[in-house]
Order: C-alpha cells, then structure tokens, then sequence
C-alpha cells in the first residue's frame, strides 16, 4: 500500500478550467492518475480534457463517485472552496493555493469540526507540492518522474526541497511509498504528526525523512509522537540555520518567533526524541540510506 | 505587514480602546503648533519607526515646553534610529508623533498573537508592564497571564474579566479593562491582524485606561480584503532593495554576508543559505523566485542581486520540475544579455532535462562555474570568494 492515494483513487479538481489548475490536470492524467472530473461554477455541464465539469462539488460526487479532491482555487476562493468539498463528503482534499489567509485556514479547520472522525476530511496543505504515491498516483505539482517506487515515506513543508530530497534517493536507488508536502503556512490542513501517524500503520513504509523549516511547533510534536507511538525510524532535515529572527522567510509558517522554533532549537530537540538528523540538505539520501541498512548516526 | 504605533493607536481607539491626545508631525513648526493644538504643558515626542525598544536608542523624548517639542522634533527627524529591532543598519524617522503626557498609576503589558500549536488567538497579560515580552518571561514569568481565544466564537466577557482580576485591577475598572481587552480581540479578528501588542497599558492617576504605546502587524495574505490596511504601508521604513523584490513578486530578505543567490522555492533556499554557511561563507541574502523560475523572475532576480553592493560572487541554484532545466538556462542567457554581471557566478541546474539545461549554458558561452550538487556549488562559491580575496 502507500498512504492518502493509490491507482484506483477517483480525483476530482477544483478550478479545473483555470490555466493552473489545466495545466496540472493534464500533467496528473499524463502520469496516470484517476482524474473523473472537475468543478468550476458556472461551467457545469461543460467539458474540459475530455472530462465532465459541475457546478458544486456535491455534483461531482453524486456523479463520478470521487471522493478525493485538489484545489487550485485561488486565495481569496480557496476557504470556500475546501468546506464545501469536505461537506459533501470528500475524504481527501489536497489545497496547493498559495497566500489563504491564517485566518480562513481556521475557519477551515473549525468547519469541519462538526463532522465525526470517520466522516472528516483530511486535508493537505495548502501552499504545498501535492500528493505522491509513486507509480500508482499523482495528486499535486510536483515532477513524477523523479520520485522511484520503494519504502521510504516523505514529509515536507517545501516543494523544491523535496524533490532535491526525492532526487538525492533516486541517486542511491531509494524508492518512496508516498511524498506527502504539508506546506509553509503557519495553519495548515495535516500536521507533520499526522502523516507520521498514517506511515507508521502502512505496510510499504519502512522508514519515514521529515524535511521541516524554521517556525512553528510541529516538527518537534512530530518528533515527541515518533518516541511514543513509532515502531519505524523518523530521519529530520531542518532548513533555515542561517534565518534571521523575526523574519518570514517565504513560506508564512518560516518565522522563527518562539523557543524550540530556530533550526538549531529544532535539532537539539528533535534528537533528543530519537530522531536521525541528516546534518545538511545535501546529504539527506545518505542519511536515510544509512538508516536503512540499520546504522545508527 | 507592520504599521507605525500612531495609527495603531487610532485604529484600537476606534475599537474603543482609550488613548492619549495626540498628533502627527512632520516638521519642527508643525510639531509645536500640534503640541499648543493638543494642550496642557508636558508633551512626549516620539519618533514613527517601524521598531520597538524606541526609548532605549533616543527615540523618545519628553518635552516640558512648546520650544523643546520643537527641539525635539529637529532632533529625530531625519535621524536614523538604531534600536536592538533595527539591526545595525537602522531605521531613518521620518515622522514624530506629539503625546500629551499621561501620569501613570500602573504599568501592565498586554498582547495578543496566533498560537500555532492551538490555532487560537493567544491573549498574553502580565503585570509588568514598559518591559519586552521576552524580558518578561525571562524576569517575573510568573506574572504572565495566558487566555485562548476561539476565533470562531471571539472573546467572552468572562475571559477578558479574569485577565483583568489576574492582573489585580481595582474592582471599579474591572469592566473598562475588559472591554479594551475585548476591543484588541476584535480588532485582532475583523482586520486580520498577526499581532497586537500594548505596552506599556497603563492605569494612569485619575483611573483611566489608556494605550500608552502600541504596535499591530497584519497577514499579508489577507490585504487583498483589508485595503484600509494596506493604504499604511510605510515603504520608507522597508529595505530598498526588499521594496523593489517584493513589488515585483520575489520573496527577498537583505542579509549581512556577501555570497548572493538565486533560488526556486523557499526551503530549497534555506537549505543552500545553510549549505553556504556550513561550506564557511556567508549569504548576502534570501531570494526564493518562485518554484518556476520563470525567465522573467530571472531577469529580475539578477537585476535585484547585481544591485546589491555587498555580493561578491553569486549562487543560483535551481531545480526544475515541470519547469524544465533547458527552460530556465534560456531564462538565465536572456538575463545575462540584460545584466552585466562582473564577479564569479556559480550555477547548479538540477532536475527536468539537466543535461539539456548545462549543454545550452555552455554553447551560450555563459561565463559561470558549474556545480553538480548542493554542497558542490556551495564550495565552489566560498572558493571563488576567497580566490577574489587572494588578488
């Protein structure tokens, strides 16, 4: 198995007339992934590459049975338009907007509070790289052709740094169950805990590479959970030694603004829960690598 | 988005936050006639920058004369201020703001910020008020004072009452100090802020309660919708050269070092800033052009570094997913036939069609240092660096 999507999983795509949201969809199709359909008020009825359009999400569902779903919506669009897929029963909602304010993602989040754990969506992002499981589905921005098939699940806030991560594997012949890009935003859909969560109960995972960034609690309550609650081995790479205070560097969430925030912070705490830290972005392949074969840094 | 404290303050006043009389000035003359316009016979002059820690550099001064409010503004405008927040470079005031002088009882702290890890909007109070956030846990922790705000629900009365008994309000002004606590909430919530942030809040001697100083910042991401907000936006008090990224669509921070570079994609460029640093150089800067480096964003970038004094040899490293490599070499010759660049240039392509992407660089005759990894481009900019040292 890998985690969020396999080759059977049914994609629908909101803001799918849109010149990004077009694009991706045609890169996706071309990788092999289930795309059924999309949304685009106003254009139901219509058909774009080949597939149908709706005008609501709820739609698309009755119609094609998708329940997972990728938003290329734009910002001031996009709140609006991930409760409306987790009301009509979405399960997975994969958001790469970029610029939702921290705000709306609470709105999002306290939404869908009002469905039970099984009904839930789980939503990814935004401001991320996307889903994927490589071979069987893309769910998202990224390249596929350099993700290989293996054992190694991925985490990370950014895009390029990820695929520098998924080169660096290709290079040592390490494959990947599924690459998961959480996204720079303060507030954001899954947290790095979360995911771990889904690697540790998935067969094809053996090993789990964190790629965190200054800012933020997340990737040290990831750490606390993998000491608690993981069987596999966690390896972390923490960008964002030379960031300044005070700064946000990019992403909204690259803000060192507490304890435990700065990349340093994060790495004192991070092994002290266990975790194999890969001293520099260039050799995160190599650490993972090692980890592999059982050596411990 | 950070603004100055005096429209701050007269945004948390139309929340119903008290505040001193006061007013705006850009010039001596002016700042005398607001100080006679304003009344009394003590004023506080203090400069407009975007910084806290403003009285410690000189930035405050008090004023038992109309002649000395006028000394003082002749004093600080034009003048850089160089404050613990300002970094060495400093901020140049531009404005003063004239305040009646307010004869405190007591001195509190009050702030409000987004807690990631709860996703609520954190209400911090702390009796010892006039000292920094941080200085405060550090000295008297346990005088701080945290309540959790549902954004979706706002504040309740109770809540904003128990901060004020926390913080040992007399009984009478219980209900006039939550409700300006309430009113930062509010403010918080309905204009997308970050941040608020009072202190000193003071209880002055005929037991009022006024915002003595105040800072407020805003999500960038949500200006599209706060266009009042936007409108305070002091380019002035910014770095040059950010001004000129961020109005052209790059995320760009000016740093100390002298090793320019050229990145897709934020983390990609935290890690080559650490990747720098760990081969023994220093980065001039943080410049992330998007994850797809698109021809024009290259132009622009190397424009934005070449104006750069600082930089001594410059770094691109980019990798090319759906964006291909051979399109981003043609993205970096069109910009090399635009702007000269006279130093040591180290370019690392990696990703989609990488071969493609060197085969064009070199058949372009681009006169540059080819790094195949991470750590190689790092090194070989440090290296280039200290051969420059050596002639």
């Amino acid at each position: 198995m890998s985690i969020l999507i396999d080759k059977k999983t049914k994609i629908i795509v909101q803001g799918f007339t849109g010149k990004f949201g077009s694009f991706h969809a045609k890169e996706m199709i071309k990788y092999g992934t289930n795309i059924v359909g999309g949304v685009t008020p106003g254009k139901g009825g219509q058909t774009h590459l080949d597939l149908p359009v709706f005008n609501t999400v709820k739609e698309a569902v009755k119609k094609t049975d998708a329940f997972c779903t990728i938003l290329f919506v734009p910002p001031e669009f996009a709140a609006d338009s991930a409760m409306e897929a987790a009301d009509a029963g979405i399960k997975t909602c994969v958001a790469i907007t970029d610029g939702i304010p921290s705000h709306d993602m609470i709105k999002i989040k306290r939404y869908m509070r009002r469905y039970s754990k099984k009904d839930k969506m789980t939503l990814i992002g935004p401001n991320c790289a996307g889903v994927i499981s490589p071979g069987k589905s893309l769910l998202g921005i990224m390249p596929g052709h350099i993700y290989t098939q293996g054992k190694v699940g991925v985490i990370g806030r950014s895009g390029t740094l990820g695929y520098e991560a998924a080169q660096q594997m290709k290079n040592l012949n390490i494959g990947i169950s599924t690459s998961v890009g959480i996204g720079g935003d303060p507030i954001n859909g899954c947290s790095f805990r979360d995911i771990l969560e889904k690697f540790e109960q998935d067969d094809q995972t053996k090993a789990i590479l964190m790629i965190g960034e200054i800012g933020g609690p997340q990737e040290v309550a990831a750490g606390k959970f993998a000491k608690e609650n993981m069987s596999k081995p966690v390896i972390a790479y923490i960008a964002g030694l030379t960031a300044p205070i005070g700064r946000v560097m990019g992403h909204a969430g690259a803000i060192v603004s507490a304890y435990g925030e700065s990349a340093v912070e994060k790495v004192e705490l991070l092994k002290e829960c266990g975790v194999t830290i890969s001293k520099n972005p260039s050799v995160m392949g190599e650490t993972v690598k090692s980890v592999l074969n059982g050596k411990k840094n | 988005m950070d603004i100055h404290e005096y429209q701050a303050k007269k945004i948390l006043s139309g929340f119903g936050i008290n505040i001193p009389r006061g007013a705006i000035a850009y010039s001596p003359e002016n700042a005398e006639y607001k100080a006679r316009e304003i009344g009394g016979s003590k004023w506080v002059v203090k400069a407009q920058i975007h910084s806290g820690a403003r009285g410690k550099a000189g930035g405050i001064i008090i004023c038992n004369s109309k002649i000395e409010v006028a000394q003082a503004a002749d004093k600080l405008l034009g003048k850089k201020l160089v404050t613990k927040q300002t970094g060495p470079q400093g901020k140049i005031v531009h404005r003063v703001y004239i305040e009646e002088v307010t004869d405190i009882k007591k001195e509190l702290y009050l702030g409000l910020v987004f807690d990631r890890a709860s996703e609520c909007i954190m209400v911090v109070a702390s009796t010892e008020g006039g000292m920094s956030v941080e200085e405060i846990s550090k000295k008297k922790p346990e005088s701080i004072i945290r309540s959790k705000i549902e954004v979706a629900v706002g504040m309740q009365r109770f809540q904003a009452r128990e901060i004020a008994f926390g913080l040992g309000i007399d009984p009478k002004l219980i209900s006039r100090t939550a409700d300006a606590i309430m009113g930062c909430c509010r403010a918080f919530s309905e204009l997308d802020a970050t941040m608020v942030e009072i202190n000193p809040l003071v209880i002055s001697k005929d037991e009022h309660i006024l915002a003595l100083d105040c800072k407020m910042s805003f999500d960038n991401n949500a200006l599209f919708r706060r266009s009042q907000i936007s409108e305070l936006r002091d380019k002035a008090q910014e770095n040059l050269n950010e001004v000129y990224a961020s109005d052209r669509g790059l995320n760009y921070i000016s740093l100390e070092g002298n090793i320019g570079n050229i990145i897709n994609g934020a983390g990609l460029a935290m890690a080559s800033m650490d990747m720098i640093k760990l081969a023994g150089g220093e980065p001039a800067n943080f410049l992330d052009v998007g994850g797809g480096a698109s021809p024009e964003k290259m132009v622009k970038a190397f424009k934005l570094i070449s104006q750069d004094e600082k930089v001594k040899v410059i770094l691109v490293n980019i990798f090319a997913g759906i964006n291909r490599c051979d399109w981003v070499a043609e993205g970096i010759v069109q910009a090399l036939q635009k702007i000269e660049i006279n130093m040591p240039l180290v370019i690392r392509l990696a990703g989609t069609n990488v071969e493609k992407g060197n085969k064009i660089l070199k058949e372009r005759k681009i006169n540059y240092i080819e790094a195949s990894t991470l750590e190689d481009a790092a090194n070989k900019a440090v290296k280039a660096l200290k051969e420059l040292g050596k002639n």
